[in-house]
């Protein structure tokens, strides 16, 4: 009997002639993550990575749970095809589960088998009666319940020998990281974009987080605010990278020549100015924002087609449709929600005027813009950008 | 990220929040951190050096406001000292369910009241005149026979109004005997301002030691003799059984030095920083004339504290703006989600948001130069024009 770790993927296994791409993005990932453990050695198998030598403790889930790509880990036992053997192993495996109940008196189970491996000699449900009967002949004090168990014993047969486990903790879903090429993500410090980015590198889009910072309109803990949910994002991708790009110089252009109610427009449209200069310098195919209609007065449709006209790269809103409440779900359930919250002077609030325009026309704004030294101001600010890697 | 130069390189001008400790601070808390190490409750040597060094503490925190020694009782600051004002004369006067106090108190007094409102008691919340101040015929009018308590600040922490405790202090004492106790919020006032609580008429007076050079964690409480208050943290019988729990000694030794540095020149110390004041209060009128200065121009104001809004500005970009130039100052608003709002106390003064939230406060102490009211000045002068293009019409 061997201990391991069981890794479940999803549509990769899908995706035809690209997968071994994709699967080898995941595994680079999985070896990141698991890399601080002497020893760990990963194995892959259909649909399934196996990993060697690294504890299965709660920590160790849920930081692999945050991996693109992954559908479910979990703590297994692995024995030889031999059904003597694996009766044992599902006994062992039914004394662990509960030993994470705490004891309950009352416990149930039930047993679930795939045989992949069709010359092994019985058939799944023939399977999963052995396993259960073994299970309750062991005087745990379990019986059998198949419609809600305590737990469930799963078992699977298969080339490289039978798996057992008997919980798993879901993982993110979507696609490895990277499968889907790089993108420029957009963070302000806000609810929104920090969710806009989850959900693109759930997609595999491996992202490059860019920030505007407006010292002295905002301070360092502004700054240090976005830092902190970056940290949180690179979780799910330990390579992101922080860029922070000093805006203060555009924006007070903007203040000093451009008409008050053209001002946010203007200042978006700089934005994906400096995001496009970024994503060719990076790489990148695309720009994220945290951007949702209707929210605000700037983010109309009329808004973003104007905004969008100086973008280099496609603008994607991962959030477009969705409700606030959606959103609030999703950055509490990622762990961005308190940081969003934190209070500090966003530039925002000092720079919108009373009245933006909701529905820009992009003549107009062109013509607002003509008193500004674009190309200059850009250059400036992309020269001037910082980038965090840890 | 820019890192914070040495102390000789900055002006720091925002010692209401905090003051650096005084070397002699230093040199005393470091002595008992590192020899003096003893518990004073031990039964040996160690702990009868402790002990010493505790009394030899409260007498000197005594000295500053006229009290006995055994009226002092060291707390882990001006929030719980004010705290424990309040709670332990709802513990000991609950058949007075009356408080009568202002509105611009500090947040350690407010929150409590709020909270004591919330219980069913009854709080008079006085306000104040646009300068700051409350009128003690008003706080007189407010108390009843059911008062149990009249709590008023000494000094106004954002805009340095000094509030009238002595008349108010002996009014109250003209109750007769069943009269409210009268706390005084001392944190802001206290070593920098004379402060006598026998003639005022004080029952109960919180100080912080944090304020004045000492360091964080160490406050008292005055408790006049006679005043038989609860106690708010039970525990091993410390503090005469008011205050347990084992004292935190670097923080009282530092405080009584503290306490013996003001005292050797406190008055030539604030008759500098008045003198300060009114330069600084010129120089930012002459690099913008439109800069609202709150709280009174100089006769009732404490010498140290003087708070600026700048209408049409934030605070906080004049304050990063400031501190991009080494001068570190405070908006003295607090923030809540996103929004930034407006300061309750400025708001209190003159209703005026954009005031409330323009504001920026200036606070000096002993270790202000000449040269740093100049150099703050000029640091303003170049942040006000930096800003400029973010002013709101």
């Amino acid at each position: 009997m061997e201990e391991l770790l069981l890794v479940k993927y999803g549509e990769i296994s899908l995706k035809g002639k690209n997968r071994y791409q994709f699967e080898a993005a995941l595994m680079d990932h999985i070896r990141f993550v698991v890399g601080e453990y002497p020893g760990a050695r990963l194995e892959k198998a259909y649909g399934r990575v196996y990993i060697h030598s690294v504890p299965g403790e709660r920590n160790v889930l849920r930081r692999l749970a945050k991996i693109p790509g992954i559908v479910a880990v979990a703590p297994a036992l692995r024995v030889e095809n031999e059904i003597i053997k694996i009766r044992d192993v599902a006994v062992e495996a039914a004394k662990r589960a509960l030993e994470m109940l705490d004891g309950t008196s009352t416990a149930t189970f039930k047993a679930e088998s795939r045989r992949s491996l069709k010359s092994f000699p019985l058939t799944s449900p023939q399977i999963s009666h052995e396993v259960g009967s073994a299970v309750l002949a062991a005087g745990l004090g379990l019986t059998v319940d198949v419609h809600r168990p305590s737990f469930v014993i799963n078992v699977e047969v298969r080339e490289k020998g039978t798996f057992v486990y008997w919980h798993e903790v879901r993982g993110m879903g979507g696609l490895p990281l990277g499968s889907s090429g790089r993108g420029i993500v957009l963070l302000s410090g806000g609810i929104d974009s920090p969710v806009a980015a989850y959900l693109a590198m759930k997609r595999g889009v491996a992202l490059e987080a860019l920030h505007f910072w407006s010292f002295p309109i905002t301070g360092e803990r502004a700054r240090d605010k976005v830092v902190r949910i970056w940290r949180v994002l690179k979780d799910f991708d330990p390579q992101m990278r922080l860029h922070i790009a000093h805006f203060t110089k555009i924006q007070t252009a903007i203040m000093e020549s451009c008409p008050e109610k053209y001002r946010v427009t203007v200042m978006r449209r700089m934005m994906m100015r400096v995001s496009t200069r970024l994503a060719e310098r990076v790489g990148a195919l695309a720009i994220f924002t945290g951007e949702n209609l209707g929210q605000v007065a700037s983010q109309t449709l009329e808004s973003m087609a104007v905004i969008e006209d100086t973008a280099g790269v496609p603008v994607l809103r991962p959030l477009l449709t969705y409700d606030k409440r959606e959103t609030v779900e999703i950055a509490e359930r990622i762990g961005t929600y308190e940081l969003s919250c934190l209070p500090y002077e966003d530039c925002c609030t000092v720079f919108v005027p009373k009245h933006p325009v909701t529905k820009p026309r992009l003549e107009l704004v062109r013509d607002a813009e003509k008193a500004l030294p674009v190309d200059e101001l850009v250059e400036e600010c992309v020269r001037g950008i910082e980038t965090l890697e840890r | 990220m820019s890192e914070v130069k040495r102390h000789e390189d900055i002006v720091y001008l925002d010692n209401a929040s905090t003051t650096r400790p005084d070397p002699r601070v230093i040199n005393a808390v470091t002595g008992v951190l590192g020899h003096d190490f003893g518990n004073p409750s031990s039964l040996h040597r160690l702990g009868a050096r402790a002990e010493r060094l505790l009394d030899e503490s409260r007498e000197r925190v005594a000295r500053v406001i006229n009290a006995e020694s055994g009226e002092i009782y060291f707390t882990s600051g001006g929030t719980e000292a004010n705290n424990w004002a309040i709670a332990g004369t709802v513990a000991s006067r609950a058949k007075d369910p009356h408080i009568v106090s202002t509105t611009v108190e500090h947040p350690s007094v407010i929150s409590m009241l709020d909270h004591l409102h919330e219980d069913g008691w009854e709080i008079s919340l006085i306000g104040v005149d646009e300068e700051g101040r409350v009128d003690p015929d008003e706080i007189m009018d407010a108390v009843t026979p059911d008062t149990a308590l009249v709590s008023i600040m000494f000094v106004q922490n954002e805009i340095g109004t000094i509030q009238e405790c002595r008349e108010i202090g002996r009014r109250i004492r003209g109750l007769g005997p069943k009269r409210p106790w009268f706390h005084v919020d001392a944190v802001q006032g206290f070593a920098r301002l004379p402060i006598d609580v026998k003639d005022w008429g004080v029952d109960l007076m919180s100080m912080s030691a944090h304020k004045i050079h000492g360091i964080k964690g160490a406050g008292a409480l005055y408790i006049r003799k006679g005043v038989r208050l609860g106690p708010l943290v039970f525990g091993g019988g410390q503090e005469s059984g008011l205050r347990s729990g084992t004292e935190n000694m670097p923080g009282i030794v530092g405080f009584g030095t503290a306490c013996e540095v003001w005292s050797e020149d406190r008055e030539e110390v604030m008759t500098r920083l008045a003198s300060f004041r009114k330069r600084l209060v010129d120089g930012v009128r002459s690099v913008f004339p439109d800069a609202v200065l709150h709280g009174p121009e100089d006769e009732g104001v404490a010498p140290h504290i003087c708070h600026f809004s700048f209408p049409g500005l934030r605070g906080e970009s004049i304050l990063h703006a400031l501190e991009a130039r080494d001068v570190y100052v405070s908006t003295g608003s607090a923030c809540s989600s996103h929004k930034t709002r407006p300061s309750p106390v400025i708001m209190a003064l003159t209703g005026n948001e954009d005031e409330a939230l323009s504001a920026i406060r200036f606070s000096m102490s002993r270790d202000t130069s000449e040269e740093d009211i100049d150099r703050t000045v000029k640091a303003l002068d170049e942040s006000l024009r930096e800003l400029s293009a973010w002013r709101r019409k």
